[in-house]
């Protein structure tokens, strides 16, 4: 039996703002009846930009409902701008917590709350649709990114709490598993606050960049690479070993080192080759 | 709040006459039934009473009644004795539906390089049995299916499919935990080489199994140590469990007819008056041929968890196969074996009842639990036909 706080079973029980909202402003629909869970949220804003009315329907477990209420009674008085701060993590939070296998439940909030916002902004949502990774529940890489992101996930386990993704034949786990590392790379080298870079601290930014996240996989093939100099936003690079001959360097310098390079230290670096 | 139990599939009350056996085997009859001082001779003497009562439940000799420890461990030691007597062969054959005891330890099995057949059961539950006779190799070592599934109670023919086995000369393995003490079994009747029982399926206490291995049939033991079970099970006897399952034998096969009348009756009606009440219910597994004391039945549109936690708040006990319940994210394996829809899927609840089970229970959850399918599907987008503004007026608060 899950451990679900008082709060949860409040309002699993006595859920706030059941129904849909007449003429509503904002609408969402996510999820699905194959997955397990999916939630319909319609909110009314006023003309001071301020959500009057939130209600949703749900199918779904206990949290699910209780998340779903939670995230009504957070969002009613909040501005549509304040609404579209509110995390999974709030919405858990509001509850007294949720089990970690029940995560997945506050990001359906979450994700309805997002689309509905979008919706009442009279833009679809503008999100890059990536690519499905967890066939079984339809999740994408993007949505993974995020939720290992947002909260800090560092397991195959947490991704499946939150995300459900990994969740079902399991065959995903791997590229789960490259996701998680290579966000939590980004996100423990990630500069928090520089929005300039002096000369020095971006060369020694690229050094330690080719050292730790390009130069072993290029190593793997053959191959290796030098740092030559650094002009502005240039970076000018050689190749070296198998890489100097082969006809794929190109493609390897543009689509894995210079983007390597501008996610972890600039985001308008450009690689060249060496001429010489 | 009185509690009513409707989860007999997943655990029973020990019986108070179980109890009472037991008892004493836990306070001043402790010794050990191997000594060879009277004190502990006189409880190796009751060990043999109660193999006795266990064989005569399932038409078996005492010499081929082995205790373990449970349906697990027999499910273990039966597949693995028939896979290390046969060193040659490599294939296991199953079934798609079998508890996770056979199901996951096959699945290991074969990440140890054996072959693993799983046979597939059609949308009532029923065994594929032309896929089951192609299925039968000479590489086969052993057939490993469930006399009765857990959570649909629909029964294999399983002395049939041991009957093909044997004349292609494949070990034969049952895993009966749940048909044992519901439906009369008798091996002396049968071909099945080996069979699982646990006794707190009957009302015996948690803890206590037994692997049936036929007279003849060559058995490698699962835990290797002392003597006991004439060397093919080590590990002191648990005696208090043991003596309970003795007694839970007894009790069970003095009740085996009520189990199949007034017991399954009761399940009837209720299945019947659920079915009539809540619209777009329906049944999971053949109802022509299921264990007396179960009902899988799915409700659309509505998810199992929240039915077990508003049932719970009645103090009615139940289980589901949804997602939520399982702690995984998928519904139960058996239900997808049988195509159910994921709109039914979600929303299955499984009743066992018992031979404790009382027609005021019965009436009890026939009028609880029509509201609360009516109260989730109010706040499901997915049904249409329910008129949301009525069904959130007395809802919301």
């Amino acid at each position: 039996m899950w451990d679900y706080t008082d709060k949860v079973k409040d309002h699993f029980l006595n859920p706030r703002n059941v129904g849909e909202v007449e003429n509503p402003d904002g609408v969402a629909e996510v999820g699905s009846i194959a997955c397990g869970g999916a939630l319909r949220l319609t909110f009314k804003v006023d003309e001071n930009n301020r959500i009057t009315e939130a209600k949703f329907k749900t199918f779904g477990c206990a949290s699910a409902i209780a998340a779903a209420s939670a995230l009504t009674e957070i969002i009613k008085g909040m501005t549509v701008e304040e609404a579209a701060k509110v995390t999974n993590q709030d919405i858990a939070n509001y509850l007294g917590g949720l089990p970690q296998e029940k995560m997945h439940c506050s990001v359906l909030g979450r994700e309805a709350l997002e689309k509905a916002i979008s919706h009442y902004k009279g833009a679809p949502l503008q999100m890059a649709p990536g690519n499905i990774v967890c066939e079984c529940f339809g999740v994408t890489d993007l949505e993974i990114e995020r939720a290992v992101e947002e909260n800090n996930l560092a397991t195959v386990e947490d991704v499946t709490n939150y995300t459900k993704a990994g969740g079902g034949c399991s065959s995903c786990h791997e590229a789960i598993e490259e996701i998680i590392s290579r966000v939590r790379s980004r996100m423990e080298s990630k500069p928090v606050s520089s929005p300039r870079l002096s000369n020095i601290q971006k060369i020694k930014m690229i050094e330690e960049t080719i050292d730790r996240e390009i130069r072993p996989s290029l190593k793997q093939d053959g191959g290796d690479i030098e740092l030559i100099d650094v002009v502005g936003n240039r970076v000018i690079v050689a190749t070296r070993g198998a890489c100097a001959s082969c006809q794929a360097a190109n493609m390897t310098l543009k689509h894995f080192v210079e983007a390597k390079l501008k996610e972890f230290v600039w985001p308008e670096l450009v690689v060249e080759e060496d001429s010489q | 709040m009185k509690t009513v139990y409707l989860d007999n599939n997943a655990t029973t009350r020990v019986a108070p006459e179980v109890v009472e056996a037991m008892l004493p085997y836990l306070t001043e009859l402790y010794g050990n039934p191997s000594s060879m001082h009277s004190f502990g001779g006189q409880v190796g003497k009751k060990i043999r009473e109660s193999r006795e009562a266990v064989a005569a439940l399932i038409g078996a000799h005492p010499d081929e009644i082995l205790f373990t420890s449970c349906g697990t461990e027999s499910d273990n030691a039966a597949i693995r004795s028939a896979l290390t007597a046969h060193p040659g062969k490599r294939h296991v054959l199953t079934s798609r539906v079998e508890h996770p005891a056979v199901k996951a330890f096959c699945a290991h099995l074969a990440s140890e390089g054996y072959r693993v057949t799983e046979v597939p059961v059609d949308g009532e539950g029923r065994l594929d049995m032309d896929f089951y006779r192609r299925s039968l190799t000479v590489d086969t070592a052993i057939v490993s299916l469930m006399w009765a599934n857990n959570e649909t109670g629909v029964i294999f023919p399983v002395e049939k499919a041991a009957e093909m086995a044997r004349s292609k000369g494949i070990l034969f393995h049952s895993d009966a935990v749940q048909a044992v003490g519901k439906i009369p079994i008798d091996m002396s009747r049968n071909s099945i080489d080996m069979l699982s029982l646990s006794g707190h399926k009957l009302h015996a206490p948690k803890g206590i199994g037994v692997l049936y291995v036929r007279r003849g049939t060559k058995f490698h033991p699962f835990l290797i140590g002392g003597h006991q079970e004439k060397g093919r099970r080590g590990g002191t006897e648990n005696t208090p469990s043991i003596i309970a399952l003795g007694k839970a034998s007894e009790l069970s096969l003095a009740n085996m007819e009520e189990e199949n009348t007034r017991v399954a009756r009761l399940r009837d009606r209720l299945e019947q008056e659920l079915l009539a009440r809540i619209p777009g219910s329906r049944v999971n597994g053949d109802r022509s041929n299921r264990l007396p004391n179960t009902t899988n039945i799915s409700f659309e549109f509505v998810e199992g968890e929240s039915i077990l936690l508003m049932m719970n708040e009645f103090g009615i006990c139940a289980s589901s196969g949804s997602a939520c319940t399982s702690g995984s994210l998928q519904p139960s394996h058996v239900l997808r074996a049988m195509g159910v829809p994921f709109t039914m899927a979600h929303g299955s609840i499984r009743f066992s009842l018992s031979i404790y089970t009382t027609d005021e229970e019965i009436d009890f959850v026939i009028e609880k639990l029509p509201p609360i399918i009516e109260l989730l599907r109010s706040m499901s987008p997915y049904w249409k036909t329910a008129n949301p503004a009525c069904a959130t007026d007395s809802y919301s608060s």
